[in-house]
């Protein structure tokens, strides 16, 4: 046998002498360290201490200028305005009582100020600089700038403070900055950009602001500097400058935008108005809004707790986060279908008793009106329902699934603002997936009935659908909605646009299109929204809708108001003009009621704005205050 | 009273007090000093409070069982923490370039922490079950079970946490009796290669040379040791202010909160692993001494431990811990002070972070585990 390597291990006195071994070698490592130790701090200590009190380098980060927000027309919608801030390092200041009272002499101090600043001497370091007073006006910044001399450790910073100047207008578009989170911190360090954000404590939050953060914040440049023991500067030694953010130029008109705004006289709603002919959201309206400046310094939690605690959820970016069956609205697409599946010919004639029979069900036209014998023209500009339900049997839910798809209802349109919902285009496969009980599983044909006429288990974004019309209005083609036109050096004034993806050529025949579109003309001339649209000197093309269900998700029950919460939603979509469309839109007005009454004479607004631009409107006040009905 | 006094004794039992008492000294010069390295404001101060009382809760826990049942938790718990290394591998959580974290679902957890104690705990075990038969190729069969998780955990990459790793578990195989013939070759080979480095330093850290098996930045961090004035505003930042602050400190210390290049924030990660830049600089030559002085103790103690354990697998374990500590203290302080290269290893009772120390305490619960159950195998 092999004599074993080491048998010995459980020999008490081998492992005594190992011990002893390693125990002489934490004295010679302990004192290879008190040896340096002694080095650094006997031998060298005076060269050292000089090092420390004498001048020292210090790296200081410099901001870049975040990138204003501009409409098309260069309006502007976010900017930065220069604030001024007095700050206090204690161990600059000897007698700190004596300063703060001849202090304010020079600049108004408050009593709570002062104890705020009090207070957070307690907590920071003597040579921290505590915040004594936000917000100085120019003037009292220019006093205490001609006096400073007199207050050695009392420093005047001025910084940067995000501002926007259209209040509640477009709020859900340009969005928000605020303070940057533990959640945003983490991240940046994981896409490797906590360097560039040295220096700085606010991002983008919403809206444009936090899609395009990269672009508006720039690249932070540094400083590094010569301070001495007391941390007080001495000079620059190495600068490399920040290199500011660039300007957004949005898509939005804000003549249009506050036109469309105003127009819904202060009821909840959204309306999305898009150019067919590339994409541009002309006006993106979510009403009601907030302002947007309330979350700059962080919003205190009074008006946190009103906007958030609101039943008409004021942060809720409607067109975008909203999904709502969308009712009549969906006819001229359903029309469409039968028409390219040839499913059912335009001349075709109807009967509508008020009702259409499946089996022992028996679905009615809303308001229980018969039209009698009708075709697809007719049943278009009267709405009938009968006319929509008898196309169930022919067009199979999944048919109806993947020629809806097409104009992106149910699916992302890749908006270039965040939050975007998918909402719901139903099919036998997405019903699958949705329910969980074996039952609830398979699809009926009584299920197709609503879903023809958009009610049923349909729900869509708003820009959805001002997608899909826009699709209508420039004869077939799907554009990817986009809200910032293009990215521009506020510098040298080179503005370069934006890419978006490539249009797509629907395979549509123009014969049927304009089937649809002709009767979509006749619904505003003497159809559903024949009023709306008295006397207006273009052609418009329309459809109007009422939408059963409130499907705001997250409302709170409310007995007293629960009338009012479950009332039909408004629905208008059209373009115009109707022959060479510039604009389509989409409106909805939540528990307005009938479409005819409330949806289709904001778009008749919003159109006229539009199109007969130099028409004098009533004279545009500020935008309704949050909720208040004129 | 009579059950009271006894409950109190019964809980108390398992509890070391010589190495007790050396603990919450160093634990009460760790908060003062972590209360000025963070300016005298609650930031991080009041967590590094409740890491301290969670750490006790551990260790009071793990000193209650009896080292039998250590053993026999060994091999269990090492496959588990190497499973989890694995798990980081792939679905690990990446911050600041490395991926060291793991989600749990409930809990985000450290796998390569739990290695520290893991590695020796099964080499400890191994050893114990071998005894009397150990052949060349046990010594292989360790290595392989030390080189294993030392590669994941280098991989991550994270150079110091893998030098503990490998120090504990070189220690266990130092204590089990591996042949000096076979020991010392290896110093040899290792002081020749930290000569031959300092002769060729210069090409070694030119930019283009590849070093392999160590990443750039870690190069960088050796490259800077050898020479920190070649990059002073960049690599050698780290070492440059450190060495400034502890020189600065002279003899008896600047005074408590009162260092400049602590307060003002020259010292890098002055919360973390330059913390005793802080202390050195504040307390001076005096009191980094008696510092020295007092983790010396700690390890005389342990050593003691060790000596006296019943079994192998205590003996082994417990000299493996002590030195451990040890390793933690010479490569944190050695590298403040421009002896050793910057690698991440916390100083025990001082850095910030609940994750090190808790595993601090796991490793003194089964120091005074391995201390107080003598008597029970008799």
């Amino acid at each position: 046998m092999r004599k074993p390597l080491s048998s010995v291990t459980a020999n008490r006195s081998t492992f005594r002498i190992r011990i002893w071994v390693a125990g002489l070698f934490v004295i010679v490592c302990f004192s290879l360290i008190v040896a340096r130790l002694w080095v650094l701090q006997v031998d060298r200590h005076d060269g050292l201490v000089q090092r420390a009190d004498s001048n020292r380098t210090a790296f200081v980060p410099i901001p870049p200028r975040r990138g204003d927000v501009l409409d098309r027309h260069g309006e502007v919608l976010a900017r930065n305005q220069l604030n001024y801030t007095l700050e206090i390092m204690p161990a600059q200041v000897k007698l700190l009582d004596k300063t703060l009272s001849e202090l304010s002499e020079v600049v108004n101090l408050s009593e709570y100020e002062i104890r705020r600043f009090k207070r957070k001497l307690q907590d920071s370091s003597r040579f921290a600089h505590v915040v004594l007073r936000n917000n100085l006006n120019d003037v009292e910044a220019a006093w205490f700038a001609s006096q400073a001399f007199r207050f050695p450790g009392v420093n005047l910073r001025g910084r940067w403070v995000r501002d926007y100047p259209q209040g509640e207008a477009a709020a859900h578009v340009v969005g928000y900055i605020g303070r940057i989170s533990e959640n945003d911190l983490d991240k940046l360090e994981n896409t490797g950009q906590t360097g560039n954000y040295r220096g700085t404590d606010v991002m983008g939050k919403k809206g444009v602001e936090k899609t395009y953060e990269q672009v508006l914040h720039g690249l932070t440049g540094s400083e590094s500097i010569e301070v001495t023991a007391k941390g007080r500067v001495v000079r620059s030694l190495n600068r490399n400058d920040p290199s500011a953010g660039k300007d957004l130029v949005l898509t939005i008109d804000m003549r249009l935008q506050r036109i469309a705004e105003q127009a819904f006289e202060g009821q909840r709603g959204a309306l999305v108005a898009i150019d067919p002919s590339n994409g541009e959201i002309l006006a993106f309206v979510s009403r009601p809004a907030f302002d947007p400046n309330l979350f700059v310094d962080g919003i205190d939690v009074e008006s946190w707790r009103q906007l958030n605690e609101s039943e008409d959820f004021p942060l809720v970016n409607r067109p975008l986060f909203g999904t709502y069956p969308i009712g009549s609205t969906y006819k001229p697409f359903v029309a469409l279908a039968a028409l390219e599946l040839k499913k059912r010919g335009a001349k075709d004639i109807i009967y509508d008793p008020g009702y259409f029979e499946l089996g022992p069900q028996r679905y009615r036209n809303s308001g229980s009106t018969a039209y009698g014998a009708i075709d697809m023209h007719r049943a278009l500009v009267v709405s009938s329902d009968t006319y929509f339900y008898s196309l169930a049997p022919l067009i199979p839910i999944d048919v109806l699934h993947d020629f809806m798809a097409q104009f992106g209802f149910g699916q992302i349109t890749d908006i270039d603002l965040d939050g975007e919902k998918a909402g719901v285009l139903p099919s036998t496969s997405w019903k699958r997936k949705a329910f969980k009980r074996r039952e609830d599983q398979s699809w009926y044909q009584g299920e197709t009935v609503s879903s023809l006429v958009g009610q049923g288990y349909n729900s869509f974004t708003l820009l959805q659908l001002a997608q899909a019309t826009s699709v209508l209005a420039n004869m077939g083609v799907l554009r990817q909605p986009h809200i910032v036109r293009a990215i521009k050096d506020a510098r040298t004034g080179e503005a370069v646009p934006i890419t978006i993806k490539p249009p797509q050529t629907l395979s549509l025949k123009p014969a049927n299109i304009k089937i649809v579109r002709d009767a979509m003309v006749e619904v505003t001339k003497f159809g559903t929204a024949r009023r709306a649209f008295e006397g207006v000197s273009y052609e418009v093309a329309g459809k109007t809708g009422t939408a059963q269900l409130f499907s705001l998700k997250g409302g709170k029950y409310n007995a007293e108001k629960v009338d009012e919460r479950l009332r039909d939603h408004s629905l208008f979509m059209g373009f115009a003009p109707a022959q060479n469309p510039t604009i389509a839109i989409a409106v909805l007005v939540e528990n307005a009621g009938w479409g005819g009454a409330v949806a289709a004479p904001i778009a008749r607004k919003v159109f006229d704005a539009w199109v007969l631009p130099n028409t004098p409107l009533q004279p545009v006040p500020n935008a309704p205050l949050l909720g208040v009905k004129p | 009273m009579n059950g009271l006094t006894r409950l109190v004794k019964h809980l108390f039992r398992s509890i070391d007090w010589p190495l007790m008492v050396l603990l919450i000294i160093l634990s009460a010069m760790g908060l003062i000093v972590m209360h000025s390295a963070v300016g005298g404001t609650s930031w991080r101060y009041a967590d590094q409070e409740k890491h301290f009382l969670l750490a006790l809760f551990v260790m009071w826990v793990v000193a209650m069982a009896p080292p039998q049942i250590i053993s026999k938790c060994a091999v269990p718990f090492y496959l588990f923490v190497l499973v989890l290394l694995i798990g980081v591998e792939f679905f690990g959580e990446t911050s600041k370039g490395a991926t060291r974290w793991l989600h749990l679902g409930f809990v985000r957890i450290q796998p390569s922490e739990m290695m520290k104690i893991g590695a020796p705990m099964m080499l400890a075990w191994y050893f114990q079950v071998r005894d009397r038969n150990i052949f060349l190729i046990d010594y292989v069969v360790a290595a392989i079970v030390l080189l294993v998780p030392f590669a994941l955990i280098l991989k991550q990459p994270d150079l110091g946490t893998a030098l503990l790793v490998m120090g504990a578990g070189l220690f266990v195989i130092f204590f089990a009796g591996l042949s000096f013939k076979l020991i010392i070759p290896v110093l040899v080979l290792g002081v020749a290669g930290l000569l031959a480095i300092l002769v060729f330093e210069d090409y070694l850290c030119l930019p283009d040379t590849n070093w392999v098996v160590l990443h750039d930045y870690q190069k960088g961090r050796i490259c800077t040791l050898l020479d920190p004035t070649k990059d002073p505003l960049g690599k050698g930042f780290h070492t440059i202010q450190s060495m400034i602050a502890v020189g600065a400190g002279g003899l008896s210390g600047r005074g408590y909160m009162s260092g400049t290049q602590a307060q003002l924030d020259f010292i890098p990660e002055r919360t973390t692993d330059f913390i005793f830049a802080v202390f050195a600089e504040e307390f001076g030559l005096y009191g980094a001494v008696t510092l020295l002085a007092l983790y010396a103790l700690v390890i005389w103690r342990g050593l003691i431990i060790a000596l006296s354990a019943e079994s192998l697998f205590g003996r082994l374990l417990a000299g493996a811990l002590t030195m451990e500590i040890f390793v933690y203290v010479f490569v944190n302080i050695g590298m403040v002070l421009g002896l050793l290269p910057v690698v991440g290893v916390p100083l025990p009772f001082f850095s910030y972070g609940g994750t090190a120390l808790v595993t601090l305490s796991v490793a003194f619960g089964i120091l005074m585990s391995i201390s107080k159950h003598r008597k029970v195998q008799q």
